[in-house]
This record gives structure tokens, C-alpha cells and sequence, in this order.
């Protein structure tokens, strides 16, 4: 989960990164607020989860609290890249000398952590690393023995910041490393970290990704989810458990196992190139059981979503048994009849691997209303395909 | 031969008195696979009977390697408790963990390989987040159903567990000489590369099949891998085309970040060095059947 600006900054200041006073606003009216609060000069930022707001006229500095609330007006409802801005952060302006680089990643490649550094920040590292590569320190973090002071003495001068800072930025390089690891974070980054006309080394910007499978130990977490900027489908998927994706297509898609269903995504897209380019309307994971409560959970979520024009189910019967996929989506047909819900469009089911056969015979016995059987995953996304782009 | 796994495997359950761990070992006893023991430290002593067998139970992995010969441990312990339970199969040093357990948090992984690079790499950690590893006939470790196909030719590799069964199954009139399933998390133990290198160097195996998903650059890292390694004919299959940016799609890490992990990069670096690359999962199946008749 990638958090916003003020979120990052709150949990900075919540283990003792230096930041500068600010507090989020959702209307004008209240950047005034705490601008006044704040006094003197302030920066408004839009609250995107992207960059390059600066660009985009996301970010003002306003002279006082009047100031405040008119660039407030203009940054509100503002779209940068398609995110639109509901929220500012009001903050104090700072005087800059000068603008660094910070981040703890995983490195997903060499399997451990890795800070990124540069007495160049800013603007983006990538654009760094391709343009002075050699101001670029890339330092690999032990998971084991992780940053003490002494490491990140090590860090600073690698990363050749200026000897003078170099003392306090240690200091803040060892708290952002207490913020990644309490805070399970798979990113924290601090770009620009600042140096400010008295020295001070301050985190002027943040950006931080929360790793969800530390859930059961980051019960705070759950608070940083921004359920208002959710997509609807993907908050009743979230509420009924399962593991859903919208996605802008029109055949519903449930599958068993990330992969396959990855898999049935790609092959469905496929067939829609022969049939109007018909896309997949989401990704949806029912897992291993696949029994009847999570299959109607799963055909409720996809009957709600209007763009939906075929839903294909897919499954392989590995651990599970196809009979007992099958039963699943007759139970569900069931239950969704019971809440007085229809499904409403064409269903096409492709089952293979474990019991198939009984799985197969038990929906030809049901004799479901719209439901269709192919019995290849290929055969099954072409039927599925074609129906939506009839439907459309 | 097979990797990793064969009929001399002796395989522990770390959490075999948990619901997850109770009903795989007995799928793991039914499939043949020879399971020594489990190993749960406030049962310590005990045994418990699984499909007619009285499996003892041990207080500690060390313990039960002592008093079994086990090679291989295969845990289904909790996300909460399963970085411990790593650490103290790595050290006791079996060769072989087996970590099926989704869910574990990635701070948890990177220490538990980090502990067990620190200690020489004496075990080898498939997962976690993983189906494990079949060799049809020999053994099994993990939850990949052992009656979708027999022993055979093919080497498969894969993030995914259900697209390891489609393969399998697609490809069952060859069979298998093992089948890893390596993990669809951020950090894993073993690798593609890992498995393609035992592959290579498994007299039996004769076709690679390397099934890879969006997120990360293992595909590409194995590509340049099969170009200065692997003379053995491998296809490939990759998925997530249409996943889209910045969307965790299911496995923890299946997830293109910006313009990097995404599959078109993946397949082309695979091509570029001579992969075949299915479009579908049955026509790489196809591709694997060709190959496969051509040796």
C-alpha cells in the first residue's frame, strides 16, 4: 500500500525524522486555518499517490493565509495524471541551500535491502542515475545487522554529502531506517531531503509503501487506507475477503490461483482481438476452496460491476475438486436467487484437472439459466469473448 | 534423478498438527511421499496418526533430523511464526525447507535468507508462498496433487501453483522429472536459475518448462542465464500482459512498478536468447511437445 505525502510524514515524525509543521486539508477553508496556525509563509501540495505534481500546478507557495486558501481553491479538484486531488498539505515554507537524495528499498533481485543516495535530490533519481551515475551510491543493507549509527556514517560519506550536514543526516538516516523496519515498509524515500540556511536536516517530502502481508502486526495500518479514493467494486471485494482487481473490460473473470487467473486474463484479452476487443473487466482470485459462499461472493462482486457483459469462470482442480467447484456455483446461483439477485449475463464455465468430469456432469444436470460449458481454457475465453461482444 | 527430491527424500512437517499441515501431509502420505515425523514444540513427544500412520512428533527440527535422518522439512507454519520456524530449519541445517506458508511479511523473509546465506547456504529454501516440489514417483513436498501426472522428461519451474498443475496436466502423457514450484513473493529462496542450473545437470530431465509472472526481473535474469548455461531445450510462458501498473495482482509480488516487471520485457529477453514463448498456456504445452518429440 503506497501512502500519502502527510501519511509518510506523520509516521516520519512518529519515530523522529525531522519534518516541518504542517497538517493536511480537504477544502480551502481549512488550508486557511492552518495556515494561520502555522503563521508566515506556506507550501500547499497537492495529495496524490504520483509524481510531478510541481509540473502539474500541484504545489504553490502561498504568502499568507488568504494566499493560502485561493491556491488551495486551485490545487483542490485539480487532476495530475488522472489522480484528482481531494486533499492538500499545508506546510511550512522552508528556506533550501540545498536538496538531496534518500531511500531504503528491498531489492527484490539480490533478495535483501538496499538504500539509494545522492548529494543530488530533487528531481528524479533516475534521471541522475542516467545522466551522473557516479553521484548515485547504491549501499546494500543486511537484513540482519541492518543501520546503526556507524552504517549510516558510512552511508553519508558514500553518498558524499556535504561534510558539514554530514553529522545530523546520519542522525536522520538511522530514524528512517527505525521507520522502515517498525513500520514493515518495502519503500521509504525522502525526496528532497533538505539542508536548511541553519544546517538542519529535514525531510521535505515522503514517499512510503507498506508491505499488507504485515498486517496482523500493523493494526494502525488499516487507518492509512484512503477507502474514499477506493474504486467501489474493489471495496465490497475487500469487505467480502476476496481478491479482486478492476480492470476496464467487459468479460468478469474468477479463476483459481494468481497465476492462472494472470494466465486467463492475458488469453482472454487474446480472444477478444477476433471479437470488437472485448478486454477482461477484472481479476478476481477465489483461491483454493472455491466453495460456494466465496463463488457467490465472487458472482455477486462481478454482477455489480455494469460494464460486465460474460463472466468466465476458471477453474483447475489441483487440490480442489472440480464436483466441489461445480456444486459451488450451483449453491451460488442459489443463494444469489435467494438475495434476489440474477445473474444477469452469460456465464461461461471452463473446469479441467481433478474430478472434472463429475464437476462437468453436475452442471449439465443443473441445467443453469445462461450458463455455458467449454472445456478448454482457450475454447472457454473465445465463448466468453464473443458473448461479451454481443452483449456490448 | 529429479532435483532437489527423490525416493531417498525423508521429509519432516514443520506445523503437521495444524489444520493446512494435517490435511497435506496426508495428501503427501496417499501420494507416497516418505514423511518421518512433524515437529511442534508444545506436542513434543506425542504422535499422531495420518492416513493409518503414526507420525511422533518432535519438539525441535534438530531433534527430529537426529532421530529420523529427515532431509527435508516442509512447513506450514502460520505467517506469524514462520521467519522462526525458517531459522531453525536453516539452522539445524536440513537440506532441503520446503516453505509453503503465503502471507509472510517481507521483512521476515529477507532475515530468514539473510540467516541462511550467514550460515554458508547450507539449506536450500524453496518458497515462500509456493506449491513445493514434486517428483513424480519419488516424492512430494508441498501441496502439488500428486495424480495429475507420472515421472517422465520435462523440468517445470514456476512462480504460480495453479499454473504448475495446468502444465502438468497438459503435458501428463510425458510426465515429469520434477516440478518446483519456486514462489510468488518478492523474496524467494530458490530461483529460477537455481532450478534451471539442477535441471541442466539432471540426467533425466530432457525438456525445461520456465513459467514466470509480471514483477521483478528473475525472467530476465534467467534469459541471460539459459543463453551462457543452459544448452537443454527450455519454453516459456509469462503472465500478466494485461495487468495493469502499480496493481498487486493476487501473489505479493506480481506487480509491475512503473515500466519495469512487466511481461512483454519478460517474454522478449526470453526470446531474445532462443526461448520459445507461448502465447497461452496450451500452446506452450504445444511448444513443450515439440520439443520434446524433437530430441
Amino acid at each position: 500500500m503506497d501512502l500519502y505525502e502527510y501519511q509518510a510524514k506523520d509516521l516520519f515524525a512518529e519515530h523522529g525524522v525531522p519534518v516541518l509543521p504542517g497538517s493536511v486539508a480537504v477544502t480551502p477553508e481549512e488550508a486557511r486555518a492552518e495556515a494561520e496556525k502555522i503563521g508566515g509563509p506556506v507550501v500547499i501540495k497537492a495529495q496524490v499517490k504520483t509524481g510531478g505534481r510541481g509540473k502539474a500546478g500541484g504545489v504553490k507557495l502561498a504568502d499568507n493565509a488568504d494566499d493560502a486558501q485561493a491556491k488551495a481553491e486551485a490545487i483542490l479538484g485539480l487532476d495530475i495524471k488522472g489522480h484528482i486531488t481531494r486533499r492538500v498539505l499545508v506546510a511550512q515554507a522552508s528556506d533550501i541551500s540545498e536538496e538531496y537524495y534518500f531511500s531504503f528499498l528491498l531489492d527484490r533481485a539480490n533478495r535483501t535491502f538496499l538504500c539509494i543516495a545522492s548529494a543530488e535530490g530533487g528531481v528524479e533519481i533516475e534521471e541522475v542515475a542516467r545522466t551522473n551515475p557516479d553521484a548515485v551510491a547504491k549501499i546494500p543493507i543486511d537484513p540482519l545487522t541492518g543501520v546503526d549509527r556507524a552504517k549510516a556514517t558510512e552511508i553519508v560519506a558514500q553518498a558524499n554529502y556535504p561534510e558539514a550536514i554530514r553529522s545530523q543526516a546520519a542522525d536522520v538516516v538511522v530514524k528512517l531506517w527505525e521507520t522502515f523496519v517498525a513500520e514493515d515498509a518495502t519503500l521509504v524515500e525522502v525526496n528532497p531531503m533538505v539542508r536548511d540556511p541553519q544546517d538542519n536536516v529535514i525531510a521535505l517530502d515522503g514517499k512510503v509503501s507498506l508491505d499488507e502481508n504485515a498486517s496482523f502486526r500493523q493494526p494502525k495500518h488499516a487507518d492509512l487506507v484512503d477507502a474514499e479514493a477506493e474504486d467501489p467494486l474493489e471495496a465490497m471485494a475487500k469487505a467480502k475477503d476476496l481478491n479482486y482487481v478492476k480492470l476496464a473490460g467487459q468479460v468478469g473473470i474468477i479463476g483459481n490461483g494468481a497465476g492462472l487467473v494472470m494466465s486467463t486474463l492475458d488469453v482472454v484479452a487474446y480472444a477478444g482481438e477476433q471479437h470488437g476487443n472485448v478486454k477482461p473487466a477484472n481479476f478476481l482470485d477465489i483461491g483454493g476452496g472455491a466453495s460456494a459462499d466465496v463463488m457467490a461472493a465472487g458472482l455477486e462482486v462481478i454482477m455489480s460491476d455494469s460494464d460486465v457483459k460474460s463472466v468466465f469462470v476458471n477453474v483447475f482442480g489441483g487440490i480442489t475438486a472440480c464436483d466441489a467447484v461445480a456444486n459451488g456455483i450451483v449453491q451460488a446461483f442459489k443463494l444469489l436467487e435467494e438475495r434476489g439477485e440474477s445473474i444477469s449475463r452469460p456465464l461461461v464455465v471452463r473446469l479441467d484437472g481433478n474430478n472434472a468430469d463429475e464437476g462437468r456432469r453436475i452442471l449439465d444436470e443443473a441445467n443453469l439459466p445462461g450458463l455455458q460449458r467449454v472445456d478448454t481454457m482457450d475454447g472457454a475465453a473465445d465463448k466468453a469473448a464473443e458473448l461479451a461482444n454481443a452483449g456490448v | 534423478m529429479a532435483i532437489f527430491l527423490d525416493e531417498n527424500s525423508k521429509i519432516i512437517v514443520q506445523g503437521m498438527t495444524g489444520s493446512e499441515g494435517t490435511k497435506h501431509t496426508a495428501r503427501m502420505l496417499r501420494s507416497g511421499a516418505n514423511i518421518v515425523g512433524g515437529v511442534n514444540a508444545r506436542k513434543a513427544g506425542q504422535s499422531v496418526e495420518i492416513e493409518g500412520q503414526q507420525l511422533p512428533v518432535f519438539g525441535t527440527v534438530k531433534q527430529a533430523i537426529a532421530e529420523t535422518g529427515a532431509n527435508v522439512s516442509v512447513l506450514f507454519v502460520p505467517p506469524k511464526f514462520a521467519k522462526d520456524a525458517v531459522i531453525e530449519a536453516v539452522d539445524a541445517e536440513i537440506p532441503l525447507a520446503v516453505v509453503i506458508t503465503e502471507g509472510i511479511p517481507v521483512h521476515d523473509s529477507a532475515y530468514f535468507w539473510a540467516h541462511a546465506c550467514a550460515n554458508g547456504n547450507k539449506t536450500r529454501i524453496v518458497g515462500p508462498n509456493c506449491p513445493g516440489v514434486i517428483s513424480p514417483g519419488k516424492s512430494n513436498a508441498g501441496i502439488i496433487p500428486a495424480d495429475i501426472t507420472g515421472p517422465g522428461k520435462i523440468g517445470l519451474v514456476s512462480k504460480s501453483g495453479t499454473l504448475t498443475y495446468q502444465l502438468m496436466y497438459e503435458l501428463r502423457d510425458i510426465g515429469f522429472s520434477s516440478a518446483v514450484g519456486i514462489g510468488g513473493d518478492p523474496i524467494i529462496g530458490t530461483t529460477h536459475i537455481d532450478a534451471l542450473e539442477a535441471f541442466e545437470n539432471d540426467p533425466e530431465t530432457e525438456v525445461i518448462v520456465m513459467i514466470g509472472e509480471i514483477g521483478g526481473d528473475a525472467e530476465e535474469r534467467a534469459a541471460d542465464y539459459i543463453k551462457a548455461n543452459v544448452t537443454k531445450p527450455v519454453v516459456g510462458y509469462v503472465a500478466g500482459f494485461t495487468a495493469p501498473e502499480g496493481k498487486t495482482m493476487g501473489h505479493a509480488g506480481a506487480i509491475v512498478s512503473g515500466s519495469s516487471g512487466t511481461a512483454a520485457a519478460k517474454k522478449e529477453a526470453l526470446e531474445a536468447v532462443g526461448v520459445k514463448v507461448g502465447k497461452t498456456p496450451s500452446e506452450t504445452a504445444e511448444l513443450a511437445r515439440e520439443l520434446y518429440k524433437a530430441q
